[in-house]
């Protein structure tokens, strides 16, 4: 496949080569033709206009491509921002069904929002192929590139080939006899200008700044790096994300820490700003209450390393904390967030057991309403069974009742009491506001006495190890960013042909700072001033404003 | 006079310096009857005083910044007022930074009388001193958000440059679609400045229209118009008599208030209109076709450089504000550093656009007006990441 061509030098350069990598001689006809050389890539031999025989090399050309690289760039663009028109799935309100909330909220264009899928847009599968094939390009387009530059700048020679010479946008030459001197001076100048200085038999190669070539290559492996840890997260133990719902005053394992940690919940805190504030009067005033913390404060707990599976744990005390909101509680790389409260929540609720007539008490009971007991033996012969018990209450399709939800939003309770009077029992219905009697007239019932809230701490546990991934990738994007764009590579030529100097610059960008380089060294050396080839008007005028 | 006081009455003196800033340097370019006077050019002696205008409207400014820290106890950046008012004053950095490296007035003409409009525009958002949240409490506001502004204010220049650019070298001889857009994006600045008048002069009139409805989180609330009813809220009952409303908001805005700022978006159209007409009847052309006579002796390559080298000083500090700060801040105070909320997204956007805008000019060479177009297009996105997305998409940004 790869045929070599040999230059006149004597360098073998790879098929495909436009520029010979060593002395720079045109191998092409359309190059030996031009008037300037094109120094894109240093002329070397890209793959990707090299070959474009078997379909690898038509894959390998597609991606290669910027204009594919940019369509990418502005598909995923248009993707993204048509996932903005109406909220995600996971950013819809809380207990809406995601089937009817398009429809109802948007009408049919929410309708047609949710049938092709945009309600989850950005996980769905040809979004992440998009991501994929913009990964693709980066990595073909940079490989297509780098190489082969990076192969020309290794090799090439100090004393380049005429036509090189002379076809180069900055060019001069000098007649003089003095052109041994002329060339000691150039070279202290140049040194002044912190040029790197390679010398061959009195031909001079001046280099700057020729690791400004590799930055866009090093943002781009930043970007991969990005692209690769958000894939990363696919993998299992890469990433957790639990969420724990934690009373005051209770202790429960951490999810997410294989049983590791333990958290107990002492005390939930919801602070709102004073309205009399003097500071804040203004806003609070159209505003209303404005919460200024939510913290929890906890201690975390490390089980013993040698705990048996099933026994209780040992727990060790490792810290107390208060997790605020921007603060999270941070350890051995999990991370515990506040996230979310419930405040006020139905925890026990009591009851006493009341003759109806005396209206005399028997005794009192408290249900816990996450844990109920079954039976309740007040003393005396009086006892109460929990027949059943419904935390979140109300009455089904078929009139019977039943419970939403686990959480004791409306507890209801059928209770049968026990008492000298009654030994079989008498059953009674309780819930908040109601208390019926449903088998018949009773003589005993069920008063209420009272209830007990508590605040609720909504928890998210994280470990991230693509976290850092992320990081490093867009630290390096943005090395790359700034090396590419804010050095440029500068290069000047200058050869002895007897009496003749002749000189030649080149720079990938900002020709206005090379000239500056130029005009230093020919003002130190006397050199005559070579000119730019390409300077138009416009360039003649900017100068002047510049200078 | 307390801290608050003092930071508007600075805010207002920068206003006045930037509006004078505009007027000189539009002077300055205006070219030939100007000229050689003694060894220096009048055009040139007129843009250094532009430029010490400048300076002291920025210092000013800074005053005003830290006046208002001490009134707000936290970095002044944390609602829609805030941020905007520092975003303008990111620009003038960007700006005074723009001038020290290439010394040229062209780039001022556009850029003073574009902050002028969005401080004016900032102004009509609630100016009261605000709590923060507990979102909010963190060093990473100050990090974050100033580092978004500087690199939108950066950007910026770019659109200003190019914007410059355009109306130097776009043939306005006879109407084509490019006299069209660009004489949108003219109108579009007029449209603004007349939202400013508009509701300067309801304000001091106490216009105010009450309407009951449902708002955004579901609740039944009051809501409260500064301008008559156009537009009024989705299945809203007037309280009281009054105007309007010709018809109701859809129901798919979801920001704070929407109908409200939706209601205001009407008038500012409308105000833009009129306004647009007045002018062009009195300049009896285009508006760019007068900015063209004024513009005529502008340097436009050196208009291109300058539009491009704003982008890639502000691309990178964009990133790092608006994409790794703000992750790593999202991280903690949300739980994620990525979370595809609208206003996270619409970042991105904003940096693959001008990741776009890159290889457009680096790889396939697309300079001068194609790529002044492009620059054009990125402050569109970034005034629509700024405005629309806290007035129609409902997020974790939509603050004020």
């Amino acid at each position: 496949m790869s045929r070599e061509i040999i230059c006149e030098c004597g360098h073998k350069n790879p098929e495909g080569t436009i520029l010979c990598e060593a002395c720079g001689k045109p191998l092409t006809d359309d190059q030996s033709s031009k008037e300037l050389l094109n120094m894109r890539y240093e002329g070397s031999a890209r793959r990707s206009q090299t070959y474009s025989r078997t379909p690898i090399d038509k894959i390998w050309n597609f991606f290669s491509s910027v204009k594919v690289g940019i369509t990418l760039i502005i598909l995923v663009l248009i993707a993204i921002a048509i996932g903005t028109i109406f909220p995600q799935d996971v950013y819809i309100p809380a207990g809406a069904d995601p089937k009817t909330f398009y429809k109802e909220q948007y009408g049919v264009l929410g309708e047609i929002y949710k049938t092709l899928g945009f309600d989850h847009l950005y996980g769905s599968w040809w979004f992440v192929i998009l991501l994929g094939l913009l990964g693709l390009s980066i990595i073909v387009a940079s490989i297509d590139r780098f190489i082969p530059l990076h192969r020309a700048l290794r090799n090439q020679k100090i004393v380049r080939h005429d036509r090189f010479m002379k076809k180069q946008r900055m060019y001069g030459v000098t007649e003089t006899d003095d052109g041994a001197q002329i060339i000691d001076k150039a070279r202290i100048a140049l040194k002044e200008r912190r040029y790197n200085i390679r010398e061959d038999n009195g031909s001079l190669l001046a280099e700057k700044g020729r690791f400004s070539r590799w930055g866009p290559y090093v943002n781009h492996i930043g970007l991969i790096i990005v692209l690769t840890a958000g894939m990363l997260r696919f993998f299992p133990g890469m990433y957790t994300h639990e969420v724990l719902w934690l009373k005051e005053g209770e202790t429960a394992k951490l999810p997410g820490t294989h049983g590791e940690y333990y958290l107990k919940n002492h005390k939930f805190i919801l602070e709102t700003y004073n309205q009399n504030n003097k500071q804040y009067e203004k806003s609070l005033k159209r505003a209303g209450t404005v919460a200024k913390n939510y913290q929890s404060n906890v201690t975390l707990y490390k089980t013993s390393d040698h705990h048996v599976l099933g026994a209780k744990p040992e727990l060790h005390k490792v810290e107390d904390a208060g997790i605020r909101v921007n603060a999270p509680l941070e350890f051995n790389h999990y991370q515990v967030f506040q996230a979310d409260y419930r405040l006020n929540e139905f925890n026990k609720m009591s009851f006493k057991l009341t003759n109806k007539k005396t209206k005399k008490s028997f005794g009192k009971l408290s249900v816990d309403l996450f844990n109920p007991k079954k039976e309740y033996d007040l003393g005396n012969g009086y006892r109460v069974k929990l027949i059943d018990y419904f935390p979140d209450f109300y009455f089904n399709d078929k009139g019977e009742p039943a419970s939403k939800t686990d959480v004791p939003e409306n507890p209801a309770f059928i209770f049968k009491m026990f008492t000298p009077d009654h030994p079989k029992g008498e059953v009674s219905f309780v819930a908040i506001k109601t208390n019926l009697e449903p088998l018949g007239k009773n003589d005993y019932k069920m008063t209420f006495a009272g209830v007990e809230t508590k605040n609720v701490s909504g928890f998210v546990i994280k470990k991230d190890w693509t976290l850092w991934i992320f990081f490093v990738g867009m630290i390096i994007f943005l090395i790359g960013v700034g090396q590419g764009m804010y050095w440029n590579h500068r290069r000047m030529w200058l050869q002895r042909q007897g009496n003749t100097l002749v000189f030649a610059g080149h720079t990938n960008k900002n020709w206005f700072g090379l000239k500056k380089d130029i005009r230093f060294v020919v003002e130190k050396s006397g050199l005559s001033e070579p000119v730019d080839r390409l300077e138009q008007k416009s360039l003649e005028k900017e100068r002047e404003i510049q200078a | 006079m307390t801290a608050v006081e003092t930071s508007s009455l600075l805010l207002l003196v920068s206003f006045i310096l930037y509006t004078l800033g505009s007027i000189v340097f539009t002077v300055s370019v205006t070219g030939k009857k100007f000229r050689q006077k003694g060894n220096e050019s009048a055009g040139k002696r007129l843009g250094r005083v532009g430029f010490i205008i400048t300076i002291i409207g920025f210092l000013s400014q800074l005053g005003y910044f830290f006046f208002r820290w001490d009134a707000d106890g936290h970095v002044p950046v944390s609602n829609l007022f805030e941020y905007t008012t520092f975003f303008s004053m990111m620009m003038i950095l960007a700006f005074i930074i723009i001038y020290i490296l290439y010394r040229n007035n062209g780039v001022g003409v556009l850029t003073l009388p574009i902050a002028v409009v969005v401080i004016a525009y900032a102004s009509v958002f609630p100016r009261e001193v605000e709590p923060l949240i507990p979102a909010l409490q963190s060093n990473w506001l100050k990090i974050h958000v100033t580092t978004v502004a500087l690199g939108e204010g950066i950007l910026s220049i770019s659109f200003a440059a190019g914007l410059v650019y355009l109306l130097a070298v776009i043939d306005q001889s006879k109407a084509s679609k490019k006299t069209f857009w660009l004489e949108f994006v003219m109108y579009s600045l007029v449209a603004t400045f007349a939202f400013v008048i508009i509701s300067f002069a309801f304000q001091s009139a106490h216009y105010q229209q009450t309407f009951s409805w449902v708002n955004e989180k579901g609740n039944q609330a009051k809501l409260v118009y500064h301008m008559p009813a156009i537009a009024g809220p989705h299945d809203g009952t007037k309280i009281g008599e009054g105007f309007g409303p010709l018809f109701e908001a859809p129901s798919w805005m979801n920001g704070v208030e929407a109908p409200r700022k939706f209601n205001t978006v009407i008038w500012s159209i409308l105000g833009g209109f009129i306004l647009y007409w007045i002018i062009r009847l009195i300049l009896r052309r285009r508006i760019s076709a007068a900015f063209q006579g004024v513009l005529k002796n502008i340097n436009s390559p050196l208009m291109d450089e300058i539009s491009y080298r704003a982008v890639a000083i502000g691309f990178p500090i964009f990133t790092l504000g608006g994409l790794v700060f703000a992750a790593i801040w999202a991280q903690q105070a949300w739980t994620r550093f990525w979370g595809w909320d609208p206003k996270e997204v619409w970042a991105l956007i904003t940096f693959l656009f001008y990741a776009a805008f890159l290889h457009f000019r680096l790889s396939r060479g697309w300079q001068g007006e194609k790529s002044a177009w492009l620059s054009v297009i990125g402050f569109v996105i970034i005034m629509f990441n700024l405005i629309f997305v806290n007035l129609v998409i409902a997020g974790l940004h939509s603050y004020a």
